[in-house]
C-alpha cells in the first residue's frame, strides 16, 4: 500500500502549499498583483513568531496570534504606501517593486538573524503521529491540512457573505465601476493585502514548526505557492487548494522514486497542467 | 526634399566615441592591473546581460524572470564541449550560444501560451527545471559541479601570444582574453540591438509595445516578432553565460542558474538605469558597480540597498536615472526615434 501512503502524505503536504498560496491567491485574484516577495514575507513572519517564542517565552500559537495583527498592519502599509502607487495596466512596475522588496527582505533577515537555519519549537507535537491502520499520519501535517481548509473556508465566507467580500469581488471584476458605486479600490486593496498577511502568518507558523528555515528559502516557497495559484485558476481559493495538492502529491511521488526528483516532479506537474490548461483548472475571473 | 532619419548630432558623437573607446579598451591591459581587468570583465558581462533583458522586457514586453536558464545552459554546454568533446574553451563558447538557442525553442513554445505574470513565473519554473535536470548530469559533476581541467585552461587559443605581448603570467593572460571577448560581445550585442531598433523590426517592436492591437492592424506579426526577440536574446545570453564561466573556470548548478546573479541584478541594473533605452543599462551598470564597491565590506546591506534603490526608482522615477537625465537635457546618445529631416517648417522648430 505504499502508493496510498504516498498519495495521502502528498495531499497533506499540499495543504502546506495551499496555505502558502492562499494569501497570494486572494491578492492576485482581487488586484492581479504578482507579489514576488510573498515567499520572503512568509519567512519574515516565521522569524516574527520565532522571536515571540524565544524572546517572550510564548507558545508558538500565542506568538502567531500576536504576530497576525502586526503582519496585517505591515501588509496594509505596504499596499497603501508602495504597491497602490505602481498598480496599473502595465504589470512590469509592481513586478519589479516586489522583486526589489524580495531581495531587500531576504538580505535584511540575513543581516538580522544570520544564515543559520532555525526552527520554531513545537514541543510534543513535533514527532506525534496517528496510526490509522492503512496509513500513519503525522499530527503536524494533518493540522496543517485542516488549517488550510479552515483558512480557505474562512476566506471564502469573507469573500461571498460579507460587505467587504462584495467590495473585493466588485473591485476584482471592474475597479472603475466599483469606484463609481462608492468603493475606494485602494482602501479595498490595502485591506486585502492585510488579510493576505494574516494568512501568511498562519503559513509561517506551520513552515517554522515543520522544518528548519533560513532567510534564503523564500523564493522556493513563492514558486510552489504560485504554481498552486496558477494551477487552481485565477480567483478560485478551492482551486488553489487543488493546485497545492497536485504539487504536493507530485513531489511526494517523485521523492518516492528518487529523493533527488522531489522538486523536479512538482515543477513538471505544473508545466503539464499549464500545457493542457493555460488558464488553470478552475478559473473564476477573466484575466 | 525631406527624408526620414534617426541620425542626430549626439548619435554621431556616440559613434565616434565608440571608435575611440573600443581600441582604447583593447589596449587597456597594457597599463592596468589584473584586478581592474577582472572588474571590467564583470561590468561588461553584466552590461551585456542587462542590454539583452532590456531588449526582452523594455522593447519586447517579455518580462522573463528565467534568464538564468540560458546563462546556465550556455555555461554547462561550454563545459560539456571542453570536458566531454575536448574542445578549446573559446570555441566551446559558441556551443553555449547554440545550447541556449535550443533550450529557447521549447521554452518559448510553452511560455508564450502564458500571459503577463504567468509568463514571468513560467520562465522561472523552466529555469528551475533546467537547473534540477542539469544537477543530475553526473559527467559534469552533478549537484556539486566541476572545474575546467588544467590542460584545457592552459591551452586556450591566443593566451600564449598575450603572455608574450604583455609579459604576464598564464592566469592573467586568460583574464585579458576573457576581457577582450567580453568587450567584443558587449559591442556586438549593443550594436545589434541599436541596429535592430532602427530597422523595420525595431519600428514593429515599438508599435507592439505601445499598442498591440494597433500594431496588428497595420500588419505587424506580433507572434513571430516575439519569437524572434526571445530566441535572439536566449542565444546571446547563452554566449555571455559561457564566457562568464570560461573566466571563472569552475561551475555548479547553484552558481550557473542563480536567479540573484543573472536575473535579479540584471533587472535592477535595467530598472535603476532606465528601462526601454540603450543608455539606461549603461548608466545602471555603473551605479550597480559603484554601489557594490562602496558597500563591499557590509555584506548583505549592499543587496538590501540595491533592492530598496530599485523600489525607490520605480516609485519616483519610473524611467530610471537615464530617464531623468534625458528629460532634463533632451539628450539621446543612441537615438532610435525617427524624425523628418531636411524640411523647414515655418513657425515650428
Amino acid at each position: 500500500m505504499i502508493w496510498l501512503d504516498t498519495l495521502v502524505q502528498g495531499m497533506l503536504l499540499g495543504g502546506l502549499y495551499a496555505l502558502f498560496a492562499a494569501g497570494l491567491s486572494l491578492v492576485f485574484g482581487i488586484m492581479r498583483l504578482v507579489n514576488l516577495a510573498h515567499g520572503d514575507l512568509i519567512v519574515f513572519a516565521a522569524y516574527l513568531v520565532l522571536m515571540g517564542v524565544t524572546l517572550l517565552g510564548l507558545s508558538p500559537w500565542v506568538a502567531a496570534v500576536i504576530a497576525m495583527p502586526v503582519m496585517f498592519t505591515l501588509g496594509w502599509l505596504l499596499q497603501a504606501a508602495v504597491l497602490n502607487r505602481v498598480l496599473g495596466k502595465d504589470i512590469l512596475p509592481p513586478l519589479l517593486v516586489t522583486f526589489g522588496l524580495s531581495v531587500a527582505v531576504q538580505n535584511g533577515l540575513l543581516e538580522a538573524f544570520s544564515a543559520d537555519s532555525r526552527r520554531i519549537p513545537a514541543g510534543a507535537l513535533e514527532g506525534a503521529s496517528l496510526d490509522l491502520g492503512l496509513v500513519t499520519l503525522g499530527v503536524m501535517p494533518l493540522m496543517t491540512f485542516v488549517s488550510a481548509i479552515l483558512a480557505i473556508v474562512a476566506l471564502n465566507g469573507l469573500f461571498y457573505h460579507t460587505a467587504l467580500g462584495r467590495a473585493f469581488r466588485a473591485t476584482s471584476d471592474d475597479a472603475v465601476t466599483a469606484g463609481l458605486m462608492g468603493i475606494e479600490p485602494k482602501r479595498v486593496f490595502a485591506v486585502a493585502t492585510g488579510i493576505a498577511m494574516v494568512v501568511v502568518t498562519l503559513a509561517a507558523l506551520y513552515l517554522g514548526m515543520r522544518a528548519n528555515f533560513d532567510p534564503s528559502i523564500g523564493p522556493a516557497r513563492l514558486i510552489y505557492a504560485f504554481e498552486a495559484v496558477i494551477i487552481g485558476g485565477l480567483g478560485s481559493l478551492w482551486g488553489t487548494l487543488a493546485g497545492g495538492i497536485i504539487i504536493g502529491v507530485a513531489q511526494t511521488a517523485g521523492a518516492a522514486v528518487n529523493p533527488e526528483w522531489q522538486i523536479l516532479v512538482g515543477h513538471i506537474a505544473f508545466l503539464v497542467v499549464m500545457l493542457l490548461k493555460p488558464r488553470g483548472l478552475f478559473p473564476r475571473a477573466v484575466d | 526634399m525631406y527624408r526620414l532619419t534617426t541620425r542626430t548630432r549626439a548619435g554621431t558623437a556616440t559613434e565616434i566615441a565608440v571608435f575611440v573607446l573600443v581600441p582604447a579598451g583593447l589596449a587597456l591591459p597594457a597599463v592596468t592591473s589584473r584586478g581592474v581587468i577582472q572588474d571590467l570583465f564583470f561590468i561588461l558581462t553584466m552590461l551585456t546581460l542587462a542590454q539583452i533583458w532590456n531588449l526582452l522586457a523594455g522593447y519586447g514586453g517579455l518580462i522573463s524572470v528565467g534568464q538564468q536558464a540560458f546563462v546556465g545552459i550556455g555555461a554547462y554546454a561550454m563545459f560539456a564541449g571542453v570536458i566531454l568533446l575536448g574542445w578549446n574553451p573559446v570555441a566551446a563558447i559558441l556551443l553555449g550560444g547554440l545550447a541556449a538557442l535550443a533550450l529557447a525553442v521549447p521554452t518559448a513554445f510553452f511560455a508564450f501560451r502564458l500571459q503577463g505574470a504567468y509568463f514571468a513565473i513560467g520562465t522561472w519554473v523552466i529555469a528551475e527545471v533546467t537547473r534540477l535536470l542539469i544537477a543530475q548530469w553526473k559527467a559534469l559533476g552533478g549537484g556539486t559541479g566541476t572545474s575546467l581541467p588544467r590542460e584545457a585552461t592552459s591551452n586556450i587559443m591566443g593566451t600564449d601570444a598575450i603572455q608574450a605581448l604583455f609579459g604576464v603570467r598564464e592566469a592573467a593572460a586568460r583574464d585579458i582574453l576573457a576581457y577582450w571577448l567580453a568587450l567584443a560581445l558587449v559591442v556586438v550585442v549593443t550594436g545589434c540591438i541599436y541596429w535592430l531598433l532602427r530597422s523595420r523590426l525595431g519600428l514593429a517592436l515599438a508599435a507592439v509595445r505601445d499598442n498591440v492591437e494597433a500594431a496588428q492592424s497595420v500588419g505587424v506579426d506580433v507572434g513571430r516578432l516575439k519569437w524572434a526577440v526571445f530566441l535572439i536574446a536566449a542565444a546571446a545570453t547563452g554566449l555571455t553565460g559561457a564566457l562568464i564561466f570560461v573566466q571563472t573556470a569552475r561551475i555548479s548548478p547553484e552558481a550557473a542558474f542563480a536567479v540573484t546573479d543573472w536575473t535579479a541584478y540584471v533587472i535592477f541594473i535595467v530598472v535603476i538605469g532606465g528601462i526601454g533605452t540603450i543608455e539606461g543599462p549603461i548608466v545602471g551598470v555603473l551605479v550597480f558597480f559603484a554601489l557594490r564597491s562602496a558597500l563591499a565590506d557590509y555584506g548583505s546591506w549592499y543587496l538590501m540597498t540595491l533592492g530598496l534603490a530599485a523600489i525607490a526608482v520605480m516609485l519616483f522615477a519610473p524611467k530610471g536615472l537615464w530617464g531623468l537625465i534625458s528629460a532634463r537635457s533632451g539628450l539621446h546618445l543612441f537615438p532610435v526615434r525617427r524624425r523628418l529631416a531636411g524640411l523647414k517648417i515655418e513657425g515650428g522648430n
